[in-house]
């Protein structure tokens, strides 16, 4: 199982533990990830609130540079690089003129062959359920999870065409396996105010403050994310909602790469859990999930 | 020969984009036109009057019209060229409005392309040949199919001009989808007050046959001896000995959901679906009949004491001739667990309008108290949200469903009335309340019964803490809205029945990409089909409230009425006819033709001295579609008005 592997900027900074993670997961279980070479920015929030050409031509220069390394698909770990790249390829199959466009500004002929897959659709879909339980070296019990998909995985559904539009359960389905007790709660898809973290933070203390209070009324004792952004907003933000909000949140938000590579087996320092803000030892212990110091 | 050519600028419709004066001169010019004018209304009056003044001072012999679609105006100069002494197959209509001025917008090549549609005509018209109207006789019989108010209505209407009626209806009763409300708006009228008189008198009419638990199976034929197969399902009761006492479904040990209390109340195995039921005769249910199950209990059985239930009575197939049918086979409900946000259907106390319906009738389900489905709690704050599947291209319908406002203004006001504490509050989209005192009730819910109108949709429900909590926007103060929920009420839109396309195809009706059926013409033929001797009312054909649905089937009942009064019915000569001589008898015909209308017949061939088979049209049952003579291999098989001569007499025109 090869892919061609495209990180983003996040997982190269401040994600830098979901790339950690992903990839000592894909080693225990064979998946190779194959960086693409030269790769530029996806496009994010930015390009496309600036140039709507340039928020197509920025993923199918990457693209173009993964189909010169083989036959391959394209995992991301990235909810926003996986949107664009998929929006990217739904404009160059089905619409001529921007086909054409992008093509002059790239300067190749491309119509959107290069397949792309989010990495958790790889690991539940292709690699299987089955084979990852039969890998599964410690059951994650007793650790109740609510699983957080954010706004850009399931959505537009006609583009990314992964999973539940409003009710969606790979992760869960995930986590079940693992060991671990996925909550049933009603914002798995809910905003988490995403790129304005920076701009107007007070939209994202409230939004990703609802987001932590619902997770916690409905028992979760920690939050799982596909998504750097959804991850620094919950973890980043938590000590600034806590203030704002009089709260006391103290909820760990793992990517779910982490907590997959610990039902793996792999060492918890291999998985990157000391960057996060809200330290997740303590919980991990207390389930008996890590060692005891 | 000598053909005049008159062309019509309909107003603006084609003069404004066609050069009619031109085109007029252009046809003058053409070979055997005798004389071309042009006029700005053909159709009207004075139209009419200037072809035929040309008829008799030019002695024309042919006509070519120029102007809307043959479908449109064909029969209108048909009888007006009849009424200046020619056949009326000797005119040809050239479509220079649909085909041409309407979807063109250069003058110049849209006056050259009507100029070579008129070149056509006159090139078919010349190989016309007069046609003789057929006669066909009248069953003097109504089929209505459906045993709603629609078709409640149109069986009365007819029976009153002492014509007999035969009604079919699928449910065990008639009564249909009134039967279960509460109250009708903006009157607030009780629907069964006003309801069930009429489903007496439609079932003491000695002119109306009721054929309940029926279903079509099979039509053939056409207007005035369509033959209709009927299926009269097993009820397993004995119609003319039960006395509708209900011992039996006292004894029942079954109970499942009622299906026309939709899951909120029980029925037994042996049920009535409703009290006032008609006829008040009860129905087995099969499937879930522990009798027919394990072929134990009986209990029906022995506590009948008229003897009326037999397991063994089979389904009843019943043949009859109709010269008539009215289709009123109504609507059903859309399926809302397509919607994620309101939680694909899977909340107890996220219910559809129905749903509130049957709870707030008093002889529903819960005796007219609203609760929660969930726990049976009675319910403060409730949310409707409307267009539930109506106007949403993504997930529904993209049409509105026209009644939905209105219902769910009666419901907030019900719910006020029954529950003096409680608030509503309903996201909209628009408020469509066009009808006679529509608005001024939508007005009269908003102002003395309090609810709450907020333009928004709703993006999400979920349960928390025994509530449903509510997200929605209110786009006109700009806010995001939450509420606490104890009930949420769906104003899930009106779609076509399941079976709505097998029925169509049964008929030959054409149905619409949501299959509903299509009428003649949506402004001058509202409740005719193409398919003549066939009628639509009610919602089958679109969402309809109680007043336009009533309208309709006294409509429908007119249309049919005019035809069973006739004593011989008019068919049009433009049917297939065989050449025997060139019959080579492959039969492909007989497998191309739609509606079952040519069959083999074996005739003496005098020149090969034996007998051998070749295709017969069934003059009465041919709908000149054409079907046959393209697959017809020796040409032998020719559509009158569209013979393969004036096909390529217009092809060489060209």
């Amino acid at each position: 199982m090869k892919y061609a592997y495209f990180p983003g900027c996040s997982l190269h900074s401040t994600a830098k533990e979901y790339d950690i993670s992903a990839r000592a997961v894909a080693g225990a279980l064979g998946i190779e990830l194959l960086e693409i070479p030269d790769w530029v920015c996806c496009g994010a929030t930015p390009a496309h609130l600036t140039l709507h050409l340039l928020s197509l031509a920025l993923p199918v220069k990457n693209l173009l540079a993964a189909k010169k390394l083989g036959n391959y698909e394209v995992a991301t770990c990235c909810a926003a690089c996986f949107s664009r790249l998929k929006i990217a390829n739904k404009f160059m199959e089905d619409d001529l003129e921007h086909r054409g466009n992008v093509e002059e500004i790239v300067g190749a002929k491309y119509s959107g062959e290069v397949k792309v897959r989010h990495f958790l659709d790889i690991l539940v879909n292709v690699f299987g359920l089955k084979n990852i339980n039969q890998r599964v070296t410690k059951k994650l019990s007793g650790l109740k999870v609510a699983c957080y998909y954010g706004c850009l995985l399931t959505r537009p559904p006609e583009v990314t065409q992964l999973d539940d539009l409003e009710d969606p359960h790979l992760m869960d389905d995930l986590m079940k396996i693992i060991g671990a007790e996925p909550v049933q709660w009603p914002y798995k898809t809910e905003c988490c105010g995403a790129s304005f973290s920076l701009t107007k933070t007070d939209i994202v203390l409230k939004l990703s403050g609802d987001i932590l209070q619902m997770a916690q009324d409905e028992g979760a004792q920690a939050i799982v994310v596909a998504c750097p952004l959804c991850q620094s907003n919950l973890d980043l933000r938590q000590g600034m909602i806590n203030k704002q909000y009089k709260k006391k949140f103290n909820i760990p938000v793992f990517y779910f790469t982490q907590l997959l590579g610990l039902a793996l087996g792999i060492e918890g320092t291999k998985l990157g859990l000391e960057k996060h803000l809200v330290n997740p030892l303590p919980l991990l212990r207390e389930k008996g999930i890590i060692a005891k110091r | 020969m000598k053909i005049g050519v008159f062309v019509c600028h309909c107003g603006t419709n084609i003069a404004a984009t066609v050069d009619v004066e031109k085109v007029a001169q252009e046809a003058a010019k053409l070979p055997k036109v005798f004389f071309a004018t042009d006029y700005k209304y053909m159709c009207s009056d004075p139209g009419q009057n200037l072809v035929k003044e040309a008829i008799a001072k030019h002695s024309l012999d042919r006509i070519v019209v120029a102007s809307c679609s043959p479908s449109l105006h064909e029969k209108t100069f048909r009888i007006c060229v009849e009424a200046a002494g020619i056949n009326p197959y000797l005119i040809e209509m050239a479509n220079i409005r649909e085909h041409c001025s309407w979807v063109h917008h250069d003058r110049e090549k849209a006056t050259a392309k009507a100029i070579e549609l008129v070149r056509l005509a006159v090139a078919k018209v010349s190989c016309n040949r007069p046609l003789q109207k057929t006669y066909v006789p009248v069953e003097k019989r109504v089929l209505v199919i459906g045993g709603g108010i629609s078709g409640i209505q149109a069986a009365i209407d007819i029976s009153f001009a002492k014509y007999p009626v035969v009604m079919v209806e699928r449910e065990p009763s008639i009564g249909g989808r009134m039967a279960r409300f509460d109250k009708t708006f903006p009157t607030l009228d009780c629907a069964a007050c006003i309801l069930t008189p009429k489903m007496v008198t439609v079932a003491q009419s000695k002119y109306v046959t009721i054929h309940t638990y029926s279903e079509i199976e099979e039509v053939t034929g056409h207007v005035g001896d369509f033959t209709v197969k009927i299926r009269k399902k097993s009820r397993c009761v004995d119609l003319r000995k039960c006395t509708g006492c209900g011992a039996c479904f006292a004894k029942c040990p079954v109970k499942v959901p009622s299906e026309f209390d939709l899951g909120l109340g029980m029925r037994k195995a042996i049920y009535v679906p409703f009290p006032q039921a008609v006829p008040n005769i009860p129905v087995i249910d099969r499937r879930n009949c522990l009798y027919f199950k394990t072929k134990k209990c009986g209990l029906c059985k022995k506590a009948c004491l008229a003897e009326a239930i037999d397991f063994e009575i089979q389904d009843e197939i019943i043949e009859q001739k109709f010269g008539a049918i009215i289709v009123a086979t109504g609507f059903t409900q859309f399926d809302h667990s397509v919607y994620g946000e309101y939680g694909y259907g899977k909340f107890k106390d996220v219910i559809t309008g129905l749903h509130f319906e049957r709870m707030v009738n008093s002889s529903g389900p819960t005796a007219g108290k609203i609760i929660r489905p969930s726990d049976g709690k009675e319910v403060k704050d409730v949310v409707f949200i409307q267009c539930v599947g109506s106007r949403d291209e993504q997930k529904g319908m993209s049409y509105c469903s026209r009644l939905c406002c209105m219902y769910t203004a009666k419901h907030a006001l019900l719910l006020k009335e029954h529950n003096p504490d409680s608030q509503a509050y309903v996201f909209y989209i628009d408020i469509r309340a066009a009808g006679k005192n529509y608005e001024e009730f939508v007005k009269k819910v908003q102002d003395e019964y309090g609810a709450v109108y907020l333009r928004g949709r709703v993006s999400r429900i979920f349960e928390k803490g025994g509530k449903l909590i509510v997200k929605g926007a209110d786009t006109l103060s700009g806010s995001q809205i939450e509420i606490k929920a104890d009930l949420v009420v769906l104003a899930t839109g009106l779609v076509a029945q399941e079976e709505a396309v097998k029925l169509a195809q049964m008929l030959h009706i054409p149905y619409d990409k949501n299959n509903l059926y299509t009428e003649a013409h949506p402004k001058l033929a509202p409740v005719e089909t193409i398919t003549s001797g066939v009628f639509l009312t009610g919602a089958c054909q679109s969402p309809k409230d109680i007043p336009d649905t009533v309208a309709t089937a006294s409509a429908a009942s007119v249309k049919a009425l005019g035809l069973l009064i006739q004593d011989k019915l008019e068919r049009e000569p433009l049917i297939a006819k065989v050449d025997n001589k060139l019959c080579s008898s492959c039969q492909a015909c007989i497998k191309a033709c739609p509606f079952n209308a040519i069959e083999p017949e074996e005739i003496e061939d005098r020149q090969l001295k034996r007998k051998r088979i070749v295709a017969k049209v069934i003059e009465g049952v041919c709908a000149g579609c054409g079907n046959c003579t393209a697959v017809c291999r020796m040409s032998a098989i020719d559509l009158e008005g569209f013979s393969n001569r004036q096909i390529m007499e217009e092809i060489e025109a060209l």
